[in-house]
C-alpha cells in the first residue's frame, strides 16, 4: 500500500512491519513523531509491543538493553542531545552484543540550541561500535528498519539508522508501506542463542580481567568486518523480495567520471540534480552516496572512486581541529592505493540549506582546483 | 520477629570475591533463598559487580545482567518487559544496587520505574558509602561519618537522605527495610515481596567492615546495634505508601555504643555523639508519630 507520510512516520511503519516487541523512548524534536505514532500503534493493538515510557534517553537506551538481553526485539529513537545522553549506554549495547535498532534523526548539537539538521550528533558516536546507515528518502528510511534488524540479529551488533532533521523527518513523501506478513519472510521472529533465562543461567557483562577483555573487543571488530557481507546480502534479499535495492555506497554516473562528489543523507539527491546539470554541460562528473558509515565500506568506496581523477567530499559535520569526517574516511580508504586530490568542503551545519546552487559552487571550486585550502573549505560562512 | 526455617538450598555459591564479613554478600544470600530459582538479577556498578566473580565465573546460579551505575531500575524494567513479551510472566526480576547507585546516581531511573509501578523488586543494600571505589561519601552516609571524601577534619555534616520517604511518596505497593542481623526477617520480607505485583523497594542495612572500619566478626553485631539503637529502623510501608508499621519489639541499646564500635565514627567527640543520639531519638519519635497518624486515617486497617 502506498501512502504519503513524513520521514518520522516512515520509521514508525518500518518498526511496525518489523514486529518489534519492546519500544522505549523519550521525546525530543525532531524525532518525537516516531514514537508518538508507535505508542498509538501499541495502544490500539496494531503492533504487539510493550512501550516503556521512561524519564530520559539514557533510560530509554537502558530499557531496550534490558529487553534485548531478555530476548525481545527492541527499538528506540532519538536525536542530538538525546543521542549524546545515551552515549554510555550505546557502549553497553555494543559490549553486550545486543541487536537493538535505533533511529537517530540527525540534529545539530547545542549550544547554541539548534533543532535543524547536521551530522555531528551521530558521527560523534562513530567509534562506539554501532553499525551506522544514513538514509536519503522516506522510502529508504522505512525499508532500512527491517534491514537493520536483520543485520543486527545476524551480527549481534546494534544498528543505528540516521535521517536528516526536517528534510526527511518532517517532509511528506509517497512511501510503499511494508506489511508485517511479508516482512516476516525477510526477518523471522527474533530467537537469540543466549539470553537471560532462568532455565540456563549466565552472568552477562561481569568483570573481565585483562586476560579476556581484549579478545571480546577483537570479536566486536571481527563482527564489524563480517557485517559488510551480511549487510550486502540482507539488502540483496530485501531487493529480491520488495524490488527496492540499496547499496553500501550508491554511485551515480561514476563509470566514466573524472570528478566524483561524495555525499550522504539528503544532500545526495540534491547533488544528483547538479550532476545532471553538469553532465548537460559536458563535465565528466558523478556522485557517490555513502550509506554505510560503520563498518566503513573501504572496498566499495575504492572501487567506485578508482577511475576518478579528483574527489570532492561534502561534509555536513566537522571534527573540530581536523576536517570533515567523511573527508577523513574517504582519504583513509584511498591511502596508498589511489593518489588523486581529495577536496573537503564543510556545508549546511545547523540546518543551513544545501541547495543545488551550493552544490554547484562546491563542484565549481573543486573542479577548478584552485583557491582551495588543502583539506577543509567552508562554504557559505559569513565573515 | 519470629524465627523462620530457611531453605537449605543455596543459589549463591562459594567463590565470591567479597571481603570477610561483607553484609552485602549476606544480604544477597538470604534474599535469594526467598526468591528461588525463577529469578533474574540486574546489578549496576557497585561492590557486587566484583563480588559476583570475574568472567567466566559467577557465584550465583541465576541469570544476571551487569549494567551501568545509574540504570538498575530501568534495565530491570526492560528485562521484565522483554521476558513478558516472550511469554515469561513468572520470572521475578530483581534490581540489586548499592546506596550510591540508589540514593544518588540511580535515583532518576529508580524513580521512573517506581512511578510506572514496574513489576520489579528493587533492592538497595545500604552500606552507607561508595565502597567499590574506595569508601567515598554517598547521600546515604550518616552524619558524623568519616569517608575518604569526608575526612575526619571535615566529616559528614549533613544527615543521611531519607530514601524511604522518597520511595513512599511514589505510592508503590511495598517498601521495607531490613538488617543483615535478622536473616529470617529478610527471608520473610522477600517472600512477601515475591507475591506482590508492582514496584517493591527493599533497603537492607549491610555493614561493610572495610568501609566502616570494623572487625569482620562484628559485622552482624553492628547490624543488630544499628536497629536496637534505633539508628536504622526496621519498617514496612504498604497500602501504596499510606500504611507504616515500625518494628519496636526489641531491647533498646545506646546510640553511642553503636557509633563507638566503628572506626568511621572514632573522631567524634562526646558532645557530637550526644547530638547524633538526640537526632536519632527525634527521628524515631517522628517515625512513630507518622505511624500513628497514618493508622488514624479511616479506611486503612491497623
Ligand atoms: C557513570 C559512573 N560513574 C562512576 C562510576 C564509578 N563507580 C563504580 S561503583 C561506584 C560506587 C558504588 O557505590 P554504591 O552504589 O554505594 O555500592 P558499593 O560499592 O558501596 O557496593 C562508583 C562511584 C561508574 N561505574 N559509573
Ligand atoms: S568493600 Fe565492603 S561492601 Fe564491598 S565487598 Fe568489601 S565488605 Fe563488602
Amino acid at each position: 500500500m502506498k501512502k504519503v507520510i513524513m520521514g518520522n512516520h516512515a520509521v514508525s511503519y518500518g518498526v511496525r512491519a518489523s514486529e518489534a516487541k519492546v519500544i522505549s523512548a523519550y521525546p525530543i524534536t525532531p524525532q518525537t513523531h516516531v514514537v508518538e505514532l508507535l505508542s498509538e500503534m501499541c495502544a490500539n493493538g496494531e503492533i504487539d509491543a510493550k512501550f516503556i515510557k521512561v524519564e530520559s534517553e539514557h533510560s530509554a537506551m537502558a530499557a531496550v538493553i534490558g529487553a534485548s538481553a531478555a530476548g525481545s526485539r527492541a527499538f528506540t529513537a532519538t536525536s542530538s542531545q538525546g543521542l549524546l545522553l545515551m552515549h554510555e549506554m550505546l557502549h553497553w549495547a555494543v559490549g553486550g552484543r545486543l541487536p537493538i535498532v535505533l533511529a537517530n534523526v540527525n540534529r545539530a548539537v547545542g549550544p547554541p540550541w539548534s533543532i535543524w539538521t547536521d551530522q555531528n550528533d551521530s558521527l560523534s558516536q562513530r567509534d562506539v561500535g554501532w553499525i551506522q546507515l544514513y538514509c536519503e528518502s522516506n522510502q529508504e528510511t522505512q525499508d532500512t528498519i527491517p534491514i537493520a534488524f536483520r543485520v543486527a540479529e545476524a551480527t549481534q551488533l546494534p544498528v543505528m539508522l540516521v535521517l536528516d532533521a526536517f528534510f526527511l523527518s518532517h517532509t511528506y513523501e509517497i512511501v510503499d508501506l511494508l506489511e508485517a506478513e511479508r516482512v516476516r519472510e525477510f526477518l523471522p521472529p527474533y530467537e537469540p542463542t543466549i539470553r537471560l533465562d532462568t532455565a540456563d543461567p549466565h552472568s552477562f557483562g561481569n568483570l573481565a580481567d585483562p586476560g579476556y577483555y581484549m579478545e571480546l573487543r577483537y570479536m566486536i571488530h571481527q563482527a564489524h568486518t563480517e557485517a559488510i557481507g551480511v549487510i550486502e546480502k540482507s539488502q540483496e534479499d530485501f531487493g529480491d523480495l520488495f524490488g527496492r535495492r540499496y547499496g553500501l555506497v550508491e554511485p551515480y554516473m561514476c563509470d566514466d567520471a573524472e570528478t566524483i562528489i561524495v555525499t550522504s543523507g539528503t544532500v545526495a539527491s540534491t547533488t544528483r540534480a547538479v550532476i545532471d546539470e553538469l553532465r548537460g554541460e559536458g563535465t565528466k562528473i558523478g556522485s557517490l552516496k555513502i550509506r554505510l558509515v560503520r563498518p566503513f565500506p573501504f572496498e566499495a568506496v575504492y572501487e567506485a572512486l578508482s577511475g576518478a581523477k579528483r574527489v570532492i567530499v561534502i561534509d555536513r559535520n566537522i571534527s573540530f581541529g581536523l576536517h570533515g569526517i567523511f573527508f577523513q574516511e574517504i582519504k583513509s580508504a584511498l591511502y596508498g592505493r589511489l593518489d588523486i586530490p581529495v577536496h573537503g568542503f564543510i556545508a549546511g551545519l545547523g540546518g543551513r540549506d544545501i541547495t543545488p546552487k551550493v552544490v554547484r559552487e562546491i563542484a565549481d571550486k573543486g573542479l577548478a582546483g584552485t583557491d582551495l585550502e588543502r583539506d577543509i573549505n567552508w562554504i557559505g560562512v559569513k565573515t | 520477629m519470629r524465627p523462620a526455617v530457611l531453605p537449605t538450598e543455596e543459589l549463591m555459591g562459594s567463590g565470591h570475591l567479597a571481603c570477610q564479613g561483607c553484609g552485602a554478600t549476606q544480604a544477597m544470600r538470604f534474599a535469594l533463598k526467598a526468591l528461588g530459582p525463577k529469578t533474574a538479577l540486574v546489578i549496576p556498578a557497585c561492590c557486587w559487580s566484583v563480588i559476583d566473580g570475574s568472567f567466566p565465573h559467577s557465584c550465583i546460579d541465576l541469570p544476571i545482567y551487569h549494567t551501568a551505575f545509574e540504570t538498575a531500575g530501568v534495565v530491570a524494567s526492560g528485562v521484565k518487559a522483554g521476558l513478558e513479551m516472550r511469554g515469561d510472566t513468572e520470572t521475578t526480576v530483581m534490581a540489586w544496587a548499592g546506596d550510591g547507585g540508589t540514593f544518588d546516581i540511580g535515583i532518576q531511573s529508580l524513580s521512573g520505574a517506581a512511578e510506572r509501578n514496574e513489576d520489579i523488586i528493587y533492592v538497595c543494600y545500604d552500606n552507607e558509602a561508595y565502597m567499590n571505589t574506595g569508601i567515598q561519601r554517598s547521600s546515604s552516609t550518616p552524619i558524623g561519618a568519616w569517608t575518604t571524601t569526608t575526612p575526619v577534619t571535615n566529616f559528614k555534616k549533613r544527615p543521611k537522605k531519607n530514601m524511604i520517604e522518597i520511595m513512599a511518596a511514589h505510592a508503590i505497593p511495598y517498601i521495607a527495610t531490613c538488617s543483615t542481623a535478622w536473616p529470617h526477617d529478610i527471608f520473610e520480607k522477600f517472600r512477601k515481596a515475591r507475591e506482590i505485583k508492582g514496584t517493591r523497594y527493599i533497603q537492607i542495612l549491610a555493614p561493610c567492615p572495610t568501609g566502616w572500619k570494623l572487625p569482620p566478626e562484628l559485622s552482624v553485631e553492628v547490624a543488630r546495634r544499628a536497629v536496637t539503637s534505633r539508628v536504622y529502623p526496621i519498617l514496612e510501608i504498604t497500602e501504596n505508601g499510606s500504611k507504616l508499621s515500625v518494628w519496636k519489639d526489641f531491647e533498646p541499646s545506646p546510640v553511642a555504643e553503636y557509633l563507638s564500635m566503628q572506626g568511621r565514627f572514632r573522631h567524634l567527640e562526646e558532645g557530637e555523639m550526644a547530638g547524633i543520639a538526640d537526632e536519632v531519638e527525634r527521628n524515631w519519635e517522628r517515625l512513630l508519630a507518622r505511624e500513628r497518624m497514618l493508622a488514624a486515617i479511616p479506611g486503612l486497617e491497623g
